[in-house]
């Protein structure tokens, strides 16, 4: 006998979806739909006229080279940032679940980067890396480094990343910790009675039992790496040198709002929402299956 | 209580046309925070409290990417200001939005307000005219880039401060002086592809873009990979390599080095005046713009930086009266100079620059005039006149890019220019067929 609840009649059950269904129209369906429709066209920045070109914007994308660059950049910066804000999160939550005093005051000072907003985060690391006057760059003068993101590509990538993924620990921590406190101690107490050791423990028994809370953060940091950085790279880089940290995103900013070319933006967004679509099949279609509830 | 109400919204409908009728209002988007935001709200209450037929109110909508988007978007909405600041880089853009804008000529001559086109210093208006001489928009700040020295820092490094720099032949001979002599910054930029590209095109009588630089039509292309160009380029590459150069960054990261007594050398707007000034603890003093001896032996204008005010389409001609009006008061001779002392820009009058010398402001602040003069020097020509290329701010991130490859020795000059060019011109064919 299948289980399920049963309304009478089709009132009831529309009411109570609609408003789901209203709020994903207006903020999604709507503004996706509209940026499909503009993505056909190239209009004046004041919207007096605009002449349609069909899938010209993404000919005009797609030929250049320095967009199809963007591609890469996106895809080494959302790894990365994936990985440093993960790992580390992982470590620290393991590490502080193991401790018997003062575990609170830890979880708390843990948590507090979140808090920080990303441009704020992007503007204190950017006055760290200063090249004149950075803290850091200033010790790495002293040990014979010279640090210079304005002109390294690799070391503005290295510094966003490190100031996108920083505040990232906090929230995955959070996350690995609440995992943590879930694994039944008595697995985990017959397999220490067995001989194994922590670290044994950790990758045969708790690690497999995170799996889930590991996935479901892979793809919302997937998510974060691409959209949500936007504010760390404006404000440490504004996308340069050259274009060493131009990801997706953030060619949509300054395309259609420093440069009012609403067509090549639209097109540009509806390429990303294909991707970050694909990208989310792929890791239900193929991650989750390694993927134990 | 529902009767009380509705009264009182009777009256306060009732009312309300009778005091727009007594006071047209007029609305001002601008960009200026800080010392120039005080300085724009100062000149809005004088021009306030100079008649009671209009008021002016102005409003912060960020820098000036930002002013220029929120004009835009509430353009879009139907709320657009009366008058709107528009930086130089967004010139081709608000040109071409007819329909969107009322030109400065049209609205002076429909209001009635004084208003001559030939008070104005042809090397400012001209940015911001037609072929045909038509005013589009009223200048508001403009300045040029000047060349800053730190006397102390030459001092110490062993070089005479009063060494000849009106030259880059010999500015690269102080340079090598200055790092022989232990300086870690000799020279330093703001605005890379402003002072070093565009004002060095005109400087040297070259020309940036085809078409007049984009004055004659939209179907313009960079012109910005000729040898004049690539050979600065290349010297400054190699000086970047040297040391000799220190890159900061493409905007005006350089001011607070030089600002904090760190460089020497420093190209940077003569705006910067006002900060340096109120800053530096060591002597510094202003001189024009090198230029190469090689190419020229008398130079031509450098063009200007800045914005300009754009008043918007879609209000009553009794606003535009307003509007008139106010445009007027910020032309008048004595406004202009106020604000050219108080700044660091450009006075848009040559009535305006001739007060200020006749009250002895000159004298008293040796250098300030240094920018008046290399603009005013020699009438403009079709290269000198400014640079009216559509999307030009992306135009100039692609220039910054370019540079930057440069600098960092990945690139020739010449390889990164031709690259520039490529880049550039394919957002030119795009704004060409946007705005056909």
């Amino acid at each position: 006998m299948e289980k399920r609840v049963t309304f009478r009649g089709w009132l009831l059950p529309l009411a109570l979806i609609a408003p789901q269904v209203v709020i994903s129209a207006v903020f999604f369906f709507y503004p996706a739909a509209q940026a499909v429709w503009q993505s056909l066209f190239i209009p004046d920045p004041f919207g007096l006229s605009s002449k349609f070109v069909g899938l010209g914007n993404f000919e005009f994308l797609l030929s250049d080279k320095f967009y199809r660059a963007s591609f890469v950049t996106t895809a080494v910066f959302s790894t990365l940032v994936t990985l440093c804000s993960m790992i580390p999160a992982l470590f620290l939550a393991v590490i502080a679940d193991r401790l018997i005093k003062g575990s609170g005051a830890y979880r708390t000072l843990l948590i507090w980067p979140y808090a920080v907003a990303p441009a704020v985060a992007g503007v204190l690391w950017l006055f760290m890396f200063n090249t004149r006057v950075g803290v850091v760059s200033w010790y790495l003068g002293q040990l014979g480094y010279d640090w210079n993101h304005v002109l390294n590509g690799t070391e503005a990538m290295g510094l966003v990343v490190v100031a996108s993924a920083w505040g990232r620990i906090s929230y995955n921590f959070l996350f690995f910790f609440a995992a943590l406190q879930s694994v039944p101690r008595s697995v985990i107490e017959a397999a220490a009675i067995d001989g194994a050791r922590f670290w044994r423990r950790f990758f045969t028994i708790v690690l497999p039992l995170l799996s889930p809370t590991a996935f479901f953060l892979l793809v919302v940091n997937v998510v974060y790496a691409f959209f949500e950085t936007f504010g760390v790279i404006h404000t440490i880089t504004g996308g340069g040198p050259q274009q060493a940290t131009t990801i997706l995103v953030y060619k949509v900013f300054s395309d259609g709002f420093v440069g009012q070319d609403l067509g090549s933006s639209s097109a540009q967004s509806v390429i990303l929402l294909i991707v970050v679509g694909l990208l989310t099949v792929i890791q239900f279609k193929y991650v989750e299956k390694r993927v134990h509830y | 209580m529902k009767k009380n109400l509705l009264g009182a919204l009777a009256v306060t409908t009732a009312l309300s046309p009778l005091a727009a009728m007594a006071q047209t209002e007029v609305q001002f988007w601008h960009a200026f925070t800080g010392r120039l935001g005080e300085l724009v709200k100062a000149q809005v209450e004088e021009f306030n409290a100079s008649q009671d037929e209009f008021v002016v109110v102005e409003s912060h909508k960020g820098n000036y990417s930002e002013t220029l988007n929120a004009g835009i978007a509430a353009f879009r909405a139907g709320e657009q200001p009366h008058i709107l600041m528009v930086f130089e880089v967004g010139t081709a853009t608000m040109m071409s939005a007819k329909g969107a804008i009322k030109p400065v000529y049209e609205v002076m001559a429909e209001s009635g307000a004084s208003f001559d086109p030939d008070a104005y210093i042809g090397a400012v208006k001209g940015y911001y005219t037609t072929t045909d001489g038509d005013m589009l928009s009223l200048p508001f700040n403009s300045s040029t880039p000047v060349l800053w020295v730190n006397r102390d820092a030459m001092q110490a490094a062993g070089v005479d401060p009063d060494t000849d720099l009106s030259t880059w032949e010999k500015v690269g001979d102080v340079l090598e002086q200055l790092k022989a002599g232990g300086e870690d910054c000799p020279l330093v930029t703001a605005w890379q592809s402003w002072i070093h590209l565009e004002n060095l095109s005109a400087y040297h009588n070259v020309p940036f873009a085809s078409q007049d630089n984009g004055f004659a039509g939209l179907d313009t292309e960079l012109m910005l990979n000729g040898p004049v160009q690539v050979a600065h380029l290349s010297a400054m590459g190699d000086w970047a390599k040297d040391g000799k150069f220190i890159y900061t960054g493409r905007r005006n990261e350089g001011g607070a080095n030089f600002r904090a007594g760190e460089c020497a050398l420093f190209t940077e707007s003569s705006a910067g005046y006002a900060g340096i000034k109120a800053e530096a603890e060591f002597d510094f003093d202003v001189r024009p713009l090198p230029y190469w001896e090689a190419v020229t032996s008398e130079p031509q204008n450098t063009i200007i930086g800045g914005a300009s005010l754009w008043v918007m389409e879609g209000h009553d001609p009794e606003e535009y009266k307003g509007v008139g009006e106010f445009l007027s008061f910020l032309s008048s001779s004595d406004v202009q100079a106020a604000w050219h002392q108080n700044t660091g820009y450009l006075p848009i009058t040559a009535e305006a620059g001739e007060a200020t010398r006749a009250a002895g402001f000159y004298d008293e602040n040796p250098g300030t005039d240094i920018a008046v003069i290399q603009m005013t020097a020699k009438e403009p020509t079709a290269n000198s006149k400014g640079l009216r290329l559509g999307s030009f701010d992306q135009i100039r991130g692609i220039i910054d890019e370019e540079l930057e490859a440069i600098w960092s020795g990945e690139k020739s000059a010449q390889e990164a220019m031709d690259s520039a060019k490529e880049r550039g011109d394919a957002l030119l064919r795009r704004f060409e067929s946007a705005n056909q």
